[in-house]
């Protein structure tokens, strides 16, 4: 018998998905799972009626609105009338084309990305799409997640298909531990800096080694959620026994579970298998991290200083990095510690799990936000948001000063009311620190759970691995 | 799907890299629910000062990119969200083409499904135009799709790669969903395969 070339875990779940291919088209792939948020779909609902097409499978098609919702009292109509119609619009679509809707009054309402993986829909081997980028979280559980347009919305809601171009492969092992008070987002961010944030383009990442294997499923999907920021189509991660325990229980995951795991342990890459391209780091070499530019790989350690320009090799670069400085308002060789913040942000698809606020309470717990920090944490679904009430973490945030809110996007984005002013400067745990992103003006830094923690409380960056409950 | 065949027109330069779609339509426009309309949105916070006058630095408002249809742009173009609305507004604004030396996956997916065609050359090629373009405020390319050519009206000609599974598509401007649906019997072979339930199609 002759046996198989060994395989990577893409080449696996991309011919598992392949409906079609004939020479000279796009291969045309099954999508198994399509997320859908108010944001990106209107149109492509819009084209379905105008062509008048139906959703081919409504039933693998799950919508909540997110990224427009306030994060202050549910119970009031949203004030701003052209959100509320997008999330009018959104609930209207749903209930034409049959679509589940998890809305604003229930408990599973929250970041799309956060509630795939917590009510089970997201799965290993699985292929799927929503009209947004972070899509890639979903890969931390070794399923194939790419982000779309909203033509490719509407060609996934009409055919349950995709015409797609294979991505190639690459492997990012991380060997060895990551040290205390260093956690995943300081590894993707550390990641990112390293190969750019266009250097994962034209690749689907495989994680591997000793450093990924020992992060939780949480942690996991703060790894996968940022590799669109390094560029890449997708991130992916061996789903392991790990990923099985998490799973295990969950409203949506097969009811023959045992079996699925058994299908499920085929998917790992096999040894052997060759990538396109290849890269390791060392876990024990990294610091905190916090980004002191305009794009996420513009990104130092938290004991380091402001760069200059002058310090980057390449023309684009130095010029990237004094227009960042120059919007950030921010001085060479300033120690990154010595930087100040007025606004901190716990939240967003990245970071606003459990397991992240548990951690941000930790740094908090009984001490007060610093006078001049306005602090708010928003959990990612109104499960997450229930869980740490019901673990008395709200009120370590509230007493210490912190706003608590309701689920969504919000200050990840600033499309609801929560925004920066021009000119304030924001530690938060979000993914992009793009011009204006948390509102025209503001001013990003990208950091941990923790280090936004400690930030609110210092008023400025600290160096966590200096605070006493972080020595051992 | 609008055709892309051939193109003639001015060239604007902005010369930065990394452009993000954040910047190229910011969020508060990523409301409306239609798809038309995006083009006087494009590059809002860069193009005017809070008082909504122009900011006479920005590139798009210099008089000799008015009416330009062809972007010039750094590598890294088209990063971060996925928001279709950022080709919208580029191709509402009167973009046709852009040009530059790497571009995010989906912002490249998404030029194709709106008649835009988007070119990769190196740095070399791309600082030759920007050159071009500083030297001559006028200057005009012409893109034809079908020879993979550009040729400018100094008589500069460059020649570009493109894959042509996209090419082909984009020539012909054939509605996506529509070939796809032909495949019809291969989707329903495929779900039967997998133990999908058969879908009742109109
Ligand atoms: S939390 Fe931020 S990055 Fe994540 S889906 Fe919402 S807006 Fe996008």
């Amino acid at each position: 018998m002759i046996s198989q070339a060994p395989q990577t875990m893409f080449q696996k779940i991309w011919d598992q998905h392949l409906v079609h291919k004939e020479p000279g088209r796009q291969a045309l792939i099954y999508i198994d799972l399509h997320l859908v948020h108010e944001v990106t779909s209107p149109q492509a609902f819009e084209g379905l009626r105008l062509a008048n097409r139906s959703v081919r499978r409504p039933e693998f098609t799950v919508a909540t609105p997110d990224h427009n919702v306030p994060t202050t009292d549910r119970l009031l109509p949203i004030a701003d009338p052209i959100s509320r119609q997008q999330v009018e619009t959104l609930r209207e679509n749903c209930k034409e084309f049959g679509i589940k809707l998890y809305d604003l009054d229930s408990i599973n309402q929250g970041i799309v990305h956060v509630i795939g993986p917590e009510l089970g829909l997201t799965q290993p081997g699985m292929t799927i799409v929503c009209g947004d980028s972070h899509t890639s979280t979903h890969g931390a559980f070794g399923a194939f997640a790419f982000g779309i347009g909203t033509s490719e919305v509407e060609h996934v809601l009409a055919t349950q298909t995709l015409p797609q171009t294979q991505p190639k492969t690459f492997e990012i092992r991380v060997d060895g531990e990551l040290l205390p008070g260093v956690t995943s987002k300081d590894l993707i961010l550390y990641i990112i800096g390293q190969i750019s944030t266009s250097g994962g383009s034209g690749h689907v990442v495989e994680y591997s080694g000793q450093a990924i294997r020992n992060l939780t499923m949480e942690q996991r999907m703060t790894i996968c959620n940022m590799s669109i920021e390094a560029g890449a189509r997708a991130g992916l991660i061996a789903p392991d026994e790990i990923t099985f325990e998490y799973l295990r229980g969950r409203a949506h995951v097969p009811q023959d579970f045992e079996a699925a795991i058994e299908k499920w342990r085929q998917l790992p890459t096999d040894e052997g298998a060759v990538f396109d391209k290849q890269i390791t780091f060392h876990a024990n070499n990294i610091a905190p991290q916090i980004t002191w530019g305009t794009n996420p790989g513009q990104v130092t350690a938290v004991d380091a200083c402001v760069p200059n320009p002058s310090d980057f090799s390449e023309e684009h670069e130095q010029q990237s990095a004094a227009a960042a400085l120059e919007y950030m308002g921010l001085q060479p060789g300033t120690p990154m510690t010595e930087i100040m913040v007025d606004r901190v942000f716990i939240g967003s698809c990245t970071n606003s799990r459990i397991e992240d606020l548990r951690l941000a309470a930790s740094l908090v717990n009984g001490k007060q936000v610093h006078e001049r920090v306005n602090a708010m944490v928003v959990p990612g679904s109104g499960v997450i948001k229930k869980q740490a009430e019901e673990e008395g973490l709200d009120v370590i945030f509230k007493e210490a000063g912190f706003d608590w809110r309701e689920a969504g996007c919000s200050m990840c984005l600033g499309m609801n009311p929560d925004q920066l002013a021009s000119g304030e400067r924001c530690a938060s745990t979000s993914n992009r620190n793009f011009e204006g992103r948390q509102g025209k003006g503001s001013r990003t830094h990208l950091v941990s759970p923790s280090m936004a923690a400690a930030a609110a409380i210092a008023g400025h960056f600290v160096d966590i691995r200096n605070l006493p409950s972080e020595k051992s | 799907m609008e055709p892309f065949k051939s193109h003639q027109g001015l060239v604007a330069v902005i010369n930065r890299a990394n452009v993000d779609t954040d910047q190229i339509i910011p969020k508060q426009f990523l409301k409306r629910i239609e798809r038309t309309g995006f083009g006087q949105f494009l590059f809002f916070d860069w193009r005017f000062d809070d008082q909504g006058n122009d900011r006479p630095e920005f590139e798009l408002n210099q008089p000799e990119n008015k009416g330009a249809s062809i972007l010039v742009a750094g590598r890294n173009f088209g990063s971060g969200s996925s928001r279709e609305h950022a080709v919208w507004a580029l191709a509402d604004f009167g973009f046709r083409c852009v040009i530059a030396e790497s571009y995010s996956d989906i912002f490249y997916n998404n030029c194709f499904k709106n008649g835009v065609l988007p070119i990769v050359l190196d740095s070399d090629t791309i600082h030759q135009l920007m050159d071009r373009k500083q030297n001559q405020a006028d200057f005009q390319l012409n893109v034809d799709l079908a020879s993979q050519t550009i040729v400018g009206d100094d008589g500069l000609k460059i020649e570009f790669e493109i894959d042509p599974v996209m090419k082909q598509p984009l020539l012909e401007g054939l509605d996506d969903i529509g070939q796809t649906m032909k495949q019809e019997e291969k989707i329903t072979a495929y779900e039967l395969a997998h133990k999908m339930a058969p879908v009742s199609q109109p």
